[in-house]
């Protein structure tokens, strides 16, 4: 007689601590292997796009800080980079150094955050309370130049909203010497840890066509092999004047996945001595009155830059009837903007592209047939945020 | 790295009568096409070894609600290896079913249903096209011009029924939308009177 079998529907979430945020999983499952994943989302659906609609293009920077909320500055990138090829504004090279420095400083962050808490799914604590300690210092960065620790709203179109703090530089001077040691103590305890390599070694692996065709980007995509990074490809800012590696995985599973960011973190920091060795002096700004605000001192004396300013906080700046995509490379993938503009001071459509969301989407291919302790392995690998995935 | 120029020929040769216009703006390419040619169109970009448009990047739709085809549908695509992004657009009217491209690119799948979900556009044959980011239950399409920013339901937890329960929104103070125009620009109200 042969026994009967029945597949269990299992509810991962939506309140998991490995899902990373508010994900609903719905599993099929046969015994403890996973024959079908359906993801549901929207639980963190605030409506960003249909919101920006409705604001000025200044109003809109800080949605940008609320999608991936660990790397904020890297998606303002984003958006100040279309208003900025739309309106054909050149941005001081200083502006570009401070940038480029924070977007890294960003990826630091996110790939922290991403590593360690991979370490934690997978059972190891220790990385998590020592990688915080980091973040915490790098939050104080932020906090510093832009005046809070996560929200930053610093980017602007044609430049950045307020230059460097006295010292600020040595700061980040420092904190980039310790860091590689840090990063070391971190690889000590994961890289060459049998537990970690057990968890994660062949498990969630993506073909190099799979991973195209799945619109998979950032690490997702070079975990697998294929040697694509917007900085490099389609550099935008001053990254062209910046030497750093690619890192390339070779299988595509999650152990690649978590060595290429562990060698992401010693590329930015690379990156970020390079930009504190040659920050020029300058403008942070671009001197266009009617896009960048007046300084407060010349509102005090000249009638023009207090109307200026009068008309930049109410009605806001206008950008000419176009539509364009820009995509820079943030932390998790290729983050982008399709921006189309009608010539008033609001945009008219903004579509965010999430990375996130379409590594979300191939969660049924990633994990059928493996087993179900293998689902918080896989999901951590992804670097899910689910700011940017709801948006 | 191919050149955008060349590459605009010969999508212009290899395609002409299934392109409406193309343009080269921003470094990107953008093209319109019928929506009748969309899977071809998308399919010829994806294999095409002079093209090799082998990543989706998204999906989306414009609602422009005066015009009387109101939608336009735009699918971004990406070449890794000639370096190229391409801009393609259709456009449907309210009540058109499109093509689904979820044959050719698995990552279709949510992108269209994220159209359809915000937008209330339908694709044929696509294998599950349920709403993705708004509620359970949720009706309209938010992302449409004349819905409005507030919403139409709000949700609290009610203590007489010990459950999350739906409301029709109630505000303190109405959506005020403040129109900065200068008035010797023209604001709407003086734009229309000159019209007259």
């Amino acid at each position: 007689m042969a026994k009967e079998t029945k597949t269990l529907n299992l509810n991962f979430g939506p309140q998991h601590p490995a899902a990373h945020g508010v994900l609903r999983l719905i599993l099929q499952l046969d015994g403890e292997i996973v024959e079908k994943a359906d993801p549901h989302i929207g639980l963190l659906h605030r409506g960003t796009e249909k919101l920006i609609e409705n604001k000025t293009y200044t109003q809109a920077v800080p949605y940008f800080d609320r999608l991936d909320y660990v790397a904020p500055m890297n998606q303002e990138h984003a958006f100040a980079l279309a208003i900025e090829k739309i309106l054909k504004i050149e941005v001081p090279i200083r502006a570009q150094y401070i940038r480029v420095m924070f977007c890294e400083i960003g990826r630091i962050l996110s790939h922290i955050l991403n590593v360690t808490t991979q370490a934690m799914d997978v059972g190891a604590l220790t990385p998590t309370l020592w990688g915080f300690e980091e973040r915490e210092i790098l939050m104080g960065f932020y906090e510093k130049v832009s005046g809070s620790r996560l929200h930053a709203n610093y980017f602007r179109a044609g430049g950045v909203h307020q230059d460097l703090p006295k010292g600020l530089d040595k700061e980040i001077g420092k904190f980039c010497e310790r860091f590689p040691k840090i990063i070391n103590d971190l690889e000590l305890l994961l890289t060459d840890n049998r537990i970690f390599k057990q968890r994660n070694v062949d498990i969630g692996v993506v073909s190099k066509q799979d991973a195209l065709d799945y619109s998979f980007s950032g690490v997702m995509l070079r975990g697998s092999g294929v040697p694509w990074d917007l900085r490099k490809s389609q550099p935008y800012d001053c990254y062209e004047q910046f030497e750093f590696k690619i890192p390339v995985g070779k299988n595509g599973d999650c152990y690649d996945r978590y060595l290429c960011r562990i060698e992401e973190m010693k590329e930015s920091v690379n990156i970020i001595n390079q930009c504190l060795a040659n920050l020029p002096v300058g403008p942070i700004k671009t001197d266009d009155g009617k896009i960048s605000p007046p300084p407060k001192k010349e509102i005090k004396q000249s009638m023009e830059a207090l109307i200026h300013h009068f008309k930049l906080y109410t009605e806001g700046y206008r950008v000419d009837k176009d539509e364009i995509y820009t995509a820079v490379e943030a932390p998790k993938g290729e983050f982008g903007v399709y921006l189309i503009s009608d010539g008033s001071s609001k945009p008219y459509k903004c579509k965010i592209r999430a990375p996130g969301f379409s590594h979300l989407q191939a969660m049924d291919y990633l994990i059928k047939g493996h087993m179900l302790a293998d689902v918080p392995a896989v999901l951590g690998s992804m670097d899910i945020v689910f700011g940017e995935v709801d948006r | 790295m191919q050149n955008t120029q060349d590459l605009e020929k010969i999508l212009n040769s290899e395609l002409n009568t299934k392109i409406k216009s193309s343009l080269i703006k921003h470094n990107q390419i953008y093209l319109k096409i019928d929506e009748a040619n969309l899977t071809e169109v998308i399919l010829f970009l994806k294999t095409n070894s002079k093209t090799k448009f082998r990543q989706l990047i998204d999906i989306t739709a414009v609602d422009f609600p005066e015009n009387e085809i109101r939608f336009k549908l735009v699918y971004l695509l990406l070449s890794h290896e000639f370096n190229q992004r391409i801009i393609i657009q259709i456009d449907v009217k309210e009540k058109e079913i499109v093509d689904s491209i979820t044959s050719i690119f698995p990552a279709a799948n949510w992108m269209e249903r994220e159209v359809f979900d915000m937008y209330g556009i339908h694709f044929k044959d696509h294998p599950d096209l349920r709403r993705i980011l708004t509620d359970y239950g949720f009706e309209g399409h938010p992302l449409r011009k004349d819905f409005p920013l507030t919403g139409h339901n709000e949700v609290r937890y009610s203590q007489e029924t010990k459950k999350v329960i739906y409301e029709p929104v109630k505000l303190e103070q109405n959506y005020r939308n403040f129109d900065y125009e200068s008035p010797w620009e023209g604001t709407k109200y003086i734009k229309e009177q000159t019209k007259e």
